[in-house]
């Protein structure tokens, strides 16, 4: 176990090396020149020179590009060249943000839908099985940029159930995060609903389940107790996979609602050309979601016995 | 319902597979009709090109006219008074052409790669397996917007931003098929009577794997249509011309001063093609999928 982790460690850096190169190359190789970004048209050369070597941008590529890797691997991303802010405060604080969007309606949502699907499969073939699964592909059919501006009109605008938008810290972010939240739980529970429900139904045409029926094992009792068991290892890979995606919230939730999570501050980077910024933050993002895979794998030996990690 | 389709397998025995897969691909009616639906959204397509359609920029009436019974202003109009309508068919011919121009980049890329890290393995296996960690690792909309705005915005940058990052799972699949069939009897066979490679994998195995390319190339239309609004949002999409996505864009601002029109038209017309393309996708599945038998 031990050295499958350490070899599954060492794994990772190549990995994350070419995620560095492509970084580099798109974001310093062949992107805009920042400074002119940040000083418009009409700044004089001496300010140009000034900022190019404040950032460091007189530097042969090469050497911008070890000191790149110098940062990823001490973790000191330099600041904003925006807002001088330190990157990895940045990262810290809107990591937070994003994640208290996306995290509760990701807890919420997969067990809601797990019940669900449970239920689903309970009722397999019958009317009630036929009608979820059209509402379900019905409710996959619509833009997930039509859910929140239907629900925002709707629930916020309309019937003033929820803010409409804003963010503010600690705590009392929570009335402004509801409607996001709910939005997710809607949009999400269609894929997850018909992933969960193709698992159940994968898992009762197999030999053990007819065992089980054989002995006259309970219906509910094969679900919940043969069955859960084996469809847990793919619904778990399908569930921790997803996890490092939490952590980048959503692009479009964030911009939409004005949250200043990672999201948004990765696309208002983007739109002001304020590189490192983006090249520390799908550094970081490129680590969580290495890490999580790894997790997943573990996972997977976990539940399920019969996998040996070597 | 299930007893009719047996007997009809064991009556029909020497027919091909994919005569097969087709006789059940047609043989329920909702799919019929949504392949139906898919031929209409592509003739409005091929109509654009031709065309033949009516021309979105041409004002109709007043500015934020609600629909009326007449032809151009059925969806009523926009803000400087031009046809919703036109808007959404110009939007189809935008919505199929970016659907098909990434899936016809994505899948070529994600079979063939996946064939020869699959066929090969070793280092070959190697490089590819490293090539689509590094790209699934950066998160996918950044990576589009990155190329996009590298390339410039338009149509044809984020369909091939698109393209080149939505072959990963498609090259994984195939990947583990050519893994699992390299190794049985029948390839074993090929190569002891001195067949070389790249006619084993074109000829022997893809035939026996390509039904998942198939099954890929309409989830992958379906996303791409999909990605494209959310792109046009966050301001990497189409810029000029109209598509679903700047017309749900603009929507954003509209709905709260009452104009409900625009929205609710594209997102019918966004509606009627996904929901289809959801239901052929599944038919498509069953049909193809040797492990789904009636």
């Amino acid at each position: 176990m031990l050295t499958y982790i350490i070899r599954r460690l060492l794994h990772m850096i190549p990995i994350l090396f070419g995620v560095a190169c492509l970084v580099f190359l798109l974001f310093t190789a062949v992107g805009e020149d920042p400074v002119r970004v940040t000083l418009g048209e009409h700044a004089t050369p001496e300010a140009v020179e000034l900022l190019r070597a404040k950032w460091g941008l007189d530097q042969s590529l090469p050497k911008q590009f070890l000191d790149f890797l110098g940062q990823i691997v001490t973790f000191d991303y330099g600041r904003s060249y925006n807002t001088d802010d330190r990157i990895v405060d940045m990262f810290n604080q809107g990591a937070l943000v994003s994640l208290s969007i996306t995290g509760p309606p990701f807890v919420i949502g997969t067990i809601l839908n797990l019940i669900i699907a449970v239920t689903i499969a309970y009722y397999r073939g019958s009317k009630f099985d036929r009608y979820s699964t059209v509402v379900f592909v019905a409710a996959m059919s619509v833009s997930y940029l039509v859910y929140i501006i239907g629900f925002q009109y709707l629930l916020a605008f309309k019937a003033d159930l929820f803010e409409i938008n804003g963010y503010a810290h600690g705590l009392e972010s929570i009335p402004f995060l509801l409607l996001p939240w709910l939005i997710t739980i809607v949009v999400t529970a269609g894929p997850d609903i018909r992933m969960f429900r193709t698992v159940f139904l994968d898992e009762t045409k197999s030999d053990y389940v007819r065992t089980a029926h054989a002995k006259g094992t309970s219906e509910p009792k094969i679900l919940l107790v043969h069955i859960m068991k084996n469809a847990m290892i793919p619904i778990l890979t399908y569930t921790v996979n997803a996890i490092p995606f939490l952590l980048l919230g959503s692009f479009v939730m964030e911009r939409f609602f004005s949250i200043p999570g990672l999201g948004d501050m990765m696309i208002t980077a983007l739109n002001n050309g304020d590189f490192p910024v983006i090249k520390a933050m799908t550094m970081m993002i490129a680590l969580a979601f290495s890490v999580f895979n790894l997790l997943t794998d573990i996972l997977y030996a976990w539940v399920d016995p019969r996998i040996k990690l070597s | 319902m299930q007893k009719v389709q047996t007997k009809k397998t064991n009556v029909i025995f020497g027919e091909s597979i994919g005569k097969k897969a087709f006789r059940k691909l047609t043989s329920k009616t909702s799919t019929n009709v949504c392949l139906t639906i898919i031929a209409i959204y592509v003739l409005i397509t091929i109509l654009g090109y031709v065309g033949l359609l009516p021309d979105f920029q041409t004002r109709v009436g007043g500015s934020y006219e609600p629909p009326s019974l007449t032809i151009a202003k059925i969806l009523g109009t926009d803000i400087f008074g031009r046809s919703i309508l036109y808007k959404i068919l110009t939007g189809t011919k935008t919505a199929i052409t970016i659907g098909l121009l990434v899936t016809a980049i994505s899948v070529p890329i994600g079979v063939g790669l996946g064939a020869i890290a699959g066929y090969y393995g070793g280092k070959l296996d190697g490089a590819i397996t490293w090539f689509y960690s590094v790209i699934i690792s950066v998160p996918y909309i950044l990576l589009i917007m990155a190329i996009s705005w590298v390339m410039g915005k338009g149509m044809f940058s984020i369909c091939f931003a698109m393209g080149i990052t939505s072959w990963i799972g498609l090259c994984r699949l195939i990947r583990g098929e050519f893994m699992k069939h390299k190794n049985r009897e029948y390839v074993m066979a090929i190569k002891l009577m001195g067949a070389k490679s790249p006619l084993i994998i074109y000829k022997h195995i893809l035939p026996n794997v390509i039904h998942l390319a198939i099954i890929s190339a309409s989830l992958s239309t379906l996303s791409a249509i999909k990605s494209e609004v959310i792109l046009t949002y966050l301001g990497v999409g189409i810029q000029d011309g109209s598509s679903w996505g700047t017309m749900i864009s603009d929507a954003t601002g509209e709905l709260s001063t009452g104009i409900w029109w625009p929205l609710v038209g594209v997102t019918i017309a966004m509606f009627v093609l996904m929901y289809a393309l959801n239901i052929v996708g599944d038919a498509l599945r069953d049909a193809l999928d040797p492990k789904i038998v009636d």
